[in-house]
């Protein structure tokens, strides 16, 4: 009767509310084994799929009487009893916090400690989801004495326990840099290190995320993955068929890259920039922005690195980026490395421009559908490009519709290089250019009306006056006014 | 006496002309005193003048001498300065020269090395170039294999169709469906039904295989690793004619284990030493019981007691640092102790991403 109560409530979904748990909890001290099972997995499935029913879980205080005598019992009860604690614990902070207040770490690691594959892929499946709430429970989760038992766990053959081991380890360590550090001293990255070569796609996602959250913290613990010689292993990742593991091997890679100019060195000498950019062009949408950030953080650093990255056709895959994407969040973090691309010296400007990039730039700043966050970017980007570019043919569109705070430096840079270039000055007569200018209004004194005024000294005045507008009615009234000499 | 005489008339000559020369000396006294005086005076001042000029003639010479000294003694310092200071500027005009081609070089070589540059830009596009086509061809693998396996699976697939339907075979008399005699030969179909062997009710074998896997996983014995055993061969049916060794003597010598001498043997990074050592994980996964892990059997409830691993046990029972603690304990951090964050709203956040599988 028992086991129908049992097995009825294990079918039930969520229906039946705390009663349910008063019922089954005297049945969890029944003497055979297999009602004892049964009723924590209907107690697992239950909370499992409700948060309020995980909290009548705990209200009713079923926790310690489920892991008292843990230790002694089959593996069975002890993989089910993982499930229960993971499926309450998953839910929120505050219900994970409740989990490990009865006590539950030390046992977790008892059953961590077990042989059966089974158990220990539950109980680290727990502290996984216990971990990731914040720092405070991840310090319980080591302070338990978890994270050595969890590299052991790294190293056993099955391939379910290793991911669920790697994912634990990544949950663990991407809270503080302490909590890295002290996975890092448990001799993880070696282990991970190894995994990255092993045919299983999840495994991969899981080893990857791991170590790019022990490395995001500091340079050292950076330092440390990029010693475990992960390199050039790591690009074989991004060519994976898995479009998670492509994301995670390019998050690692961003992780380790913005730290400092040296390890962006690194990552381009072994050729990582290239692996980047064709894994950009190849995927779609949230996966690609990783690798976006990365090309804009190694570009960022200086500018011999940004020219490797010219060098290595990084700039076509961000315009197509721009153009493509719908999301605005990654069109803003392709305009962000663009913008650090182009922003070094007159060279890197023109590369830039040349591929065409200063009108999709302008046109997302225009356009009022675009986020506030992204027409800052496109903003900073357009303007750093701009300060240094002096490549007249690629500046001659922006001319025509560009705002006003753009127009400014577009105009600057046009003072800047006609006193200078005779052809350029013919060009920007035949284009329209000049026409265009004049027809600019600015406050006198400003800074737009300084430099109008040096690009029109450099013309003679006849032309100047020809170009301003209204100059035909001038010279229709002239033709009025003029008295005929008999 | 004459001579007195003589003289006495000339005295009164004498006397006359003595009277009249005083007489006309005295005439004349004043005046020519007077020219005497003028004669006299010119001649002074001539002398005078003359000794003037001769005194200021000497104190032009030794003024003029003197001059010329001090003139000449600060010309040549004014000289020594001049040269000096040319000097110091040729020498300044050289340092800068030096400087610049030192500085240009320097700044060209080390800080903006454009060649440098120039050809680390070569150097990485070309190792771009390699690592893209590395990618490329382990890309092209990883899909060669992918269809491979799907290949592979597709052809076991048809084989275990085969086998199952292997009554659709053509006999000598009735031709079977796959055998049609409007067909100008058999279809391929057929021909696999011809090669393949009947599937035959394995029911019990396939459940006890089963059971035993399920024996075999929890007690985690050895995976296959190397032949320990020899091969059994089938039963010859009839021995081959012709001078060949005996089967089992030639299996014999194939597969002799390696002996090898003591200089191999001693060595630690030898496949042998290396082969041992794979033995280290079981030693791990069963390292003190030598009980069984067997599930659903009396013998589990009767012996399996918990035994914690020995290197978490002190003499007193489980030592609490390495478990319990590994830090110093900050009592008024934790938040264990705060009551019941049950009981206000829990609102459920949901904080996994990606969802471990």
């Amino acid at each position: 009767m028992s086991l129908r109560l049992a097995y009825s409530a294990v079918s039930g979904r969520g229906c039946v509310k705390i009663s349910v748990v008063c019922l089954l909890r005297p049945l969890l001290l029944d003497v055979i084994p297999s009602v004892r099972q049964t009723v924590a997995l209907a107690l697992g499935r239950l909370a499992d799929h409700d948060v309020e029913m995980a909290e009548a879980v705990v209200k009713a205080g079923i926790l310690p009487q489920l892991i008292c005598l843990l230790p002694e019992e089959n593996r069975y009860y002890k993989k089910t009893a993982a499930f229960v604690l993971r499926a309450i614990a998953k839910h929120s902070p505050q219900l994970a916090q409740a989990v490990v207040q009865c006590g539950a770490l030390e046992m977790l690691v008892v059953c961590l400690e077990d042989f059966d594959p089974g158990v220990k892929e539950g109980a680290s499946w727990t502290f996984g989801y216990i971990a990731r709430h914040n720092a405070e429970l991840s310090q319980a989760v080591v302070d338990a004495g978890a994270v050595p038992l969890l590299v052991l766990c790294i190293q056993e053959p099955e391939i379910a326990l290793k991911r669920i081991a790697a994912s634990t380890l990544s949950d663990i360590s991407k809270h503080s840099p302490e909590l890295a550090q002290t996975v890092v001293d448990a001799g993880a990255i070696a282990h991970l290190a190894q995994m990255i070569t092993n045919p299983d796609a999840k495994l991969k996602r899981q080893v990857l995320s791991a170590l790019s959250q022990i490395a995001k913290h500091s340079v050292d613990l950076a330092e440390l993955v990029v010693e475990a010689e992960i390199f050039p292993v790591v690009l074989t990742c991004l060519k994976d068929s898995d479009e998670y593991v492509k994301k995670n091997g390019a998050t690692l890679i961003r992780e380790i890259a913005k730290h400092t100019p040296e390890l962006s060195q690194f990552i381009v000498n072994s050729g990582g920039v290239a692996a980047l950019i064709d894994c950009i062009g190849s995927c779609r949408g949230t996966v690609r922005l990783p690798g976006i950030m990365t090309l804009g953080y190694v570009a960022a650093h200086s500018e011999n690195l940004s020219m490797a990255v010219i060098v290595s056709k990084g700039i076509s895959p961000l315009s197509a980026c721009l153009i493509e994407e719908h999301e605005d969040h990654i069109k803003a973090a392709a305009a962000w490395a663009l913008g650090q691309i182009g922003r070094h010296t007159a060279e890197h400007a023109r590369h830039v421009a040349t591929a065409n990039v200063l009108p999709t730039l302008l046109d997302i700043f225009v356009d009022t559908r675009s986020s506030e966050d992204l027409k800052m970017k496109t903003k900073k980007a357009l303007k750093n490009i701009l300060q240094k570019c002096t490549y007249l043919p690629a500046l001659e569109p922006l001319l025509h519709d560009a705002p006003p705070n753009i127009m400014k430096h577009v105009i600057g840079q046009f003072s800047k290089v006609l006193p200078h270039d005779s052809k350029a000055r013919r060009l920007f007569v035949t284009t329209g250019g000049l026409k265009k200018v004049q027809e600019i209004k600015a406050e006198p004194g400003s800074l737009l009306q300084e430099y109008i005024n040096t690009i029109n000294n450099c013309y003679p005045e006849e032309i100047v006056r020809y170009y301003s507008p209204g100059y035909s009615e001038i010279l229709l009234e002239r033709v009025e006014n003029y008295q005929p000499v008999l | 006496m004459a001579a007195l005489a003589r003289l006495q008339e000339k005295l009164q000559r004498l006397q006359e002309e003595y009277f009249l020369t005083y007489r006309a000396i005295d005439e004349e006294r004043k005046t020519k005193y007077k020219a005497a005086v003028r004669i006299q005076r010119w001649f002074r001042a001539c002398r005078v003048r003359a000794y003037l000029r001769h005194l200021s003639k000497m104190a032009i010479l030794i003024q003029k001498w003197w001059r010329g000294y001090l003139r000449r003694k600060y010309f040549r310092e004014i000289v020594e300065r001049a040269y000096f200071i040319k000097k110091l500027e040729f020498y300044n005009e050289m340092a800068v020269r030096i400087q610049k081609m030192w500085r240009g070089y320097y700044v060209r070589k080390y800080i903006h090395n454009f060649s440098a540059l120039k050809r680390y830009l070569e150097a990485v596009s070309l190792n771009n170039e390699f690592v893209r086509s590395e990618l490329q061809e382990y890309a092209e693998m990883k899909e060669n294999e992918e269809k491979m396996k799907d290949l592979e699976k597709k052809e076991e697939e048809e084989k275990y169709q085969a086998r199952k339907m292997h009554y659709l075979l053509s006999t000598a008399q009735i031709p079977g469906i796959y055998n049609s005699p409007l067909r100008k030969s058999p279809d391929p179909m057929e021909l696999l039904l011809r090669k393949s062997k009947p599937l035959t009710h394995r029911k019990q074998k396939m459940g006890s295989s089963l059971a035993d896997e399920l024996y075999c996983w929890p007690t985690c014995e050895k995976p296959p690793a190397f032949v320990t055993t020899l091969p059994l061969l089938p039963a010859p049916r009839q021995k081959p004619q012709g001078p060949f060794r005996d089967p089992g003597e030639v299996l014999r010598q194939r597969y002799k284990p390696l002996e090898p001498t003591l200089r191999v043997r001693e060595s630690m990074n030898s496949p042998p030493a290396k082969a041992r050592e794979a033995t280290g994980r079981e030693e791990w996964r069963s390292p003190i019981h030598d009980n069984k892990f067997l599930p659903f059997s009396s013998y589990h409830k009767n012996a399996e007691k918990y035994e914690p691993s020995i290197c978490n046990s002190g003499k007193y029972g489980r030592e609490a640092y390495g478990t319990k603690y590994f830090r110093e304990v900050n009592p008024k951090k934790w938040i264990a102790d705060k009551k019941n964050h049950l009981e206000s709203e829990c609102s459920a956040v949901s904080s996994h991403e990606n969802q471990p599988e």
